[in-house]
């Protein structure tokens, strides 16, 4: 049995049927080389979950709905009627959702509204991450300027955001640009610490210690190591302001300081069905609808993303 | 130790000095209509009101008003309110007001904390099943869609189905639930979904495995050994929670129509009157400085590792 096996052996290990390899210069660097690229991956990763991929396309859509609409729509939002029969309609052919107290078509005032509040809260979240991750940047390599952004961020955060916004929108007159300005101003040094400790703990991870200590040249550093994590973390944090700032407008609406009344926006037409409620629930309907799914799919997006951009998660 | 409470307790009241300061600064921004009483503003013409803000002071450099304001606060006057109730001192109006937001802030605080963390505990208990699932889903929403809207329509709902009443009555001791409840929902979504990854990532440490492997019981090692060390990030997450049940107060209030203070300062704001505005915004940041200290005092105590440092430091 034994002798059988060597016998076979021997047969297929015969020294005619090998060849010396011949050097190949290209093909012996390319040895310890893998395919790995951080981004495919991380989209791979993000785009495994069907769930995911629902709420990316349900929001694209959403998004694009209340672009479009207010481009190819002839209704304006804000046209007011005096014939009292058209106010307070049912949904029907005309006006699928309805009209509000004084004629408004509902489903056009609620695309407006979308794209109002979607973008005031995208320039709100582009401002606040942008200069919280340049200011953070800095606040990381610089230790002078510990005392003084401390002091900034204790102050700021140390008094609640709805009494700061109830503040400033109060002793403005509001309109998109000082809302904007209203949130913008205590948004950044939130970021600011966050990307001041990430960029920190990153920089001195061991891996980046080690690397320094093997030549690696610092533009190499920031380039592969360091920008790759901030520009993930950047685009979950943009995700996760959007929702909260739709949300700061909604809730200055209700307060009474929000945006002026004529202004369309998620906000302004929430607090008006509100209103109207107890007569005519069905006017909040759409808003509502809308108003949750887009908090709910930025604030999904923006926890994946962060699970996907995370290599431990990566296969 | 007491190097650290010292420290501490001068850096807060630095940051109640700027606080105080700036908020104050900005106040001097608001609308100058909110000066006035409604009859005020029937009545005069633009330089009778002129003539009057400058006999209020109102003109003044911000820094001699920052003076007299203080000046007046520690003689213990507040000024008058305006147009909300005409003519009441500020001081009985809060002394009638904060009692009951403090009542209604203490005991969501405790319902929170206490919801909060049986459903963390239950989450992590049953991981990556139904349970977990619904408990997840409720975090997201909670903390993603804007609270007006669940709150009112928890308002309008869930009173009807629980045949509980609208709005609250100082006399009807069931009109406490749904405020109550509705308050803390943020809180226990953050207790419950903190805990729940606390509770995961600790499973897996050397020391509960270890505690595992001598053969104690897992309800034993939860109970003394994990949660022990629970407690001091629950310390440490109060002060953000104070300050959270803060602001949820402002919505509540108005919605419930209770009368504290949260309630107050939206009523204020929507009929412009700027004395009580002040108030009630410089004691919410004054409020939420000493919040986040007494956390930190808090910490400290509960924390050996600081306690520790300090000692030998």
């Amino acid at each position: 049995m034994k002798s059988e096996t060597v016998k076979n052996m021997d047969v297929l290990l015969r020294p005619e049927k090998f060849r010396a390899a011949v050097f190949d210069r290209t093909a012996s660097e390319e040895g310890g080389f893998s395919n790995y690229s951080y981004w495919r991956s991380t989209i791979r990763t993000f785009f495994r979950s069907k769930f995911v991929v629902f709420i990316v396309a349900l929001i694209g859509m959403l998004i694009l709905m209340a672009f479009l609409y207010p481009a190819l729509s002839k209704t304006d939002p804000g046209a007011i009627s005096t014939n009292p029969m058209t106010w307070n309609k049912r949904p029907n052919a005309d006006h699928w959702f309805g009209t509000d107290s004084i004629g408004r078509d509902i489903w056009a005032r609620a695309w407006y509204g979308t794209r109002n509040s979607f973008l005031l809260a995208f320039f709100i979240a582009c401002s606040d991450v942008g200069v919280g991750t340049v200011v953070g940047a800095l606040w990381g390599y610089n230790k002078k300027m510990d005392p003084v952004m401390i002091e900034i961020y204790n102050v700021m955060t140390n008094i609640p955001s709805t009494v700061y916004l109830v503040l400033l929108a109060y002793i403005m007159n509001t309109s998109f640009l000082t809302l904007f300005i209203a949130m913008a101003s205590r948004g950044w040094i939130v970021e600011a610490r966050f990307f001041r400790n990430r960029i920190l703990s990153i920089r001195d991870s061991e891996y980046n210690v080690a690397s320094k200590c093997l030549g690696t040249p610092m533009r190499r550093i920031v380039s592969r190591n360091i920008i790759p994590h901030i520009v993930s973390l950047i685009i979950m944090e943009t995700a996760l302001v959007i929702p909260y700032s739709i949300s700061s407008e909604v809730f200055l609406s209700f307060i009474g300081i929000g945006m002026p009344v004529d202004a369309v926006t998620l906000g302004n037409i929430v607090n008006q069905g509100r209103s109207s409620f107890a007569l005519h629930p069905y006017q909040m309907l759409l808003p509502t609808a809308i108003l949750c799914v887009i908090t709910i799919a930025f604030y999904v997006i923006g926890n994946k993303f962060a699970d996907a951009s995370d290599p431990r998660n990566h296969v | 130790m007491l190097r650290y409470i010292l420290n501490r307790t001068l850096r807060s009241i630095l940051t109640v000095v700027i606080v105080f300061v700036t908020v104050f600064m900005l106040l001097r921004f608001m609308p100058l209509n909110g000066y006035f009483t409604d009859e005020m503003l029937k009545v005069s013409d633009e330089q009778t009101r002129m003539a009057y803000l400058r006999n209020q002071g109102l003109l003044d450099p911000p820094f001699s008003q920052l003076w007299r304001f203080v000046k007046n606060l520690f003689a213990g006057d507040l000024g008058r309110s305006l147009t909300v109730y005409p003519k009441v001192p500020i001081t009985i109006l809060l002394c009638e007001k904060i009692p009951v937001t403090a009542a209604f802030g203490a005991a969501s605080l405790v319902l929170g904390m206490t919801l909060g963390l049986l459903m963390g505990m239950f989450m992590a208990r049953y991981k990556e099943r139904l349970g977990d699932t619904l408990g997840t889903f409720y975090v997201v929403f909670v903390r993603a869609v804007p609270s007006l809207i669940y709150l009112f329509f928890i308002q309008v709902w869930v009173s009807g189905v629980l045949k509980l009443p609208l709005v609250f009555y100082e006399d009807r001791p069931e009109s406490w639930i749904l405020p109550t409840i509705c308050l803390s929902l943020g809180s226990i979504a953050w207790y419950a979904i903190w805990l729940r990854r606390f509770m995961v990532d600790e499973e897996n440490r050397d020391y509960v495995k270890f505690a595992m492997v001598k053969g104690l019981s897992k309800k034993y090692v939860l109970r003394r050994h994990l949660f022990k060390n629970a407690i001091i990030p629950i310390a440490i997450y109060l002060p953000s929670d104070i300050l959270f049940i803060i602001s949820g107060s402002l919505i509540i209030e108005s919605l419930y129509a209770i009368p504290g203070t949260g309630g107050l300062l939206t009523k204020a704001i929507q009929k412009q009157d700027n004395n009580l505005v002040q108030v009630i915004v410089l004691m919410y940041a004054i409020l939420s400085v000493l919040g986040v200290f007494l956390g930190d005092l808090l910490v400290a105590f509960v924390d050996p590792r600081i306690r520790l440092t300090e000692d030998e430091g």
